[in-house]
């Protein structure tokens, strides 16, 4: 029973990332793009972790866990480029 | 591994799956960014954390401990989402947004993101001394 919703949540997780794809690509502003890629690391993160159900080990969530970090920090970096032109003043 | 278990940890799944879902659909569906805005602010992040409960059941029901890293996961989510939200909506502010086309506040001083120095200030002087000038 598992096996087939892993299955389904692969798919899910997949066309959302290509939705974001599209949005990357497409995003009329610059802030549109900041939240297509902010996204996709949230996305990912769901992938690593259905990863991990589906071969039971526990390793690949410290990975998970790095890429939360590394994304919030990329996001708000962006943010700061754009609000004030430079990131750290 | 029990039945019922199973079938706990296929719901969260396919929970979490639709969630993240309908997060990118509302993304690419919705009209301009503050209204976009939503769909990964919110639910984006509940179906990470669907993901994150069936995890959590599964290695409980399997090896028999509560691993910590996704508690760590969750925590961390939850907690930089809305921060992220925040600041991108006030970058679009400052960037696309013109105060002149908002909605006025109530209150005597605008929006605070497009206050002045000499704005916060004034206003600073205004409650220091307690006076009832109308701005």
């Amino acid at each position: 029973m598992i096996n087939y919703a892993l299955a389904l949540g692969f798919i899910a997780v997949s066309l959302a990332l290509l939705m974001n794809l599209w949005r990357l690509a497409t995003g009329p502003t610059v802030m549109d793009r900041v939240l297509a890629v902010d996204t996709m690391v949230i996305n990912t993160i769901a992938l690593i972790i259905l990863y991990g159900i589906r071969e039971s080990t526990a390793v690949y969530f410290e990975s998970a866990l790095l890429m939360a970090m590394f994304g919030f920090i990329s996001t708000v970096a962006y943010c700061r480029f754009v609000l004030r032109g430079d990131v750290i003043e | 591994m029990n039945i019922y278990i199973e079938a706990l940890i296929a719901f969260h799944i396919i929970l979490g799956a639709f969630f993240i879902f309908v997060g990118s659909f509302g993304m690419i569906k919705l009209p301009e960014l503050m209204s976009r805005l939503h769909g990964p602010s919110k639910a984006t992040t509940l179906g990470v954390g669907g993901f994150l409960v069936g995890s959590m059941i599964h290695f409980g029901a399997t090896e028999g401990r509560i691993s910590i890293q996704e508690i760590l996961i969750t925590f961390f989510l939850f907690i930089t989402a809305p921060v992220t939200a925040h600041f991108i909506a006030k970058a679009y502010m400052h960037a696309e947004l013109k105060p002149e086309k908002l909605p006025k506040p109530d209150g005597r001083y605008g929006w605070n993101t497009y206050a002045s120095v000499e704005d916060v200030k004034l206003a600073a002087r205004e409650q220091a001394t307690g006076s009832d000038l109308q701005g």
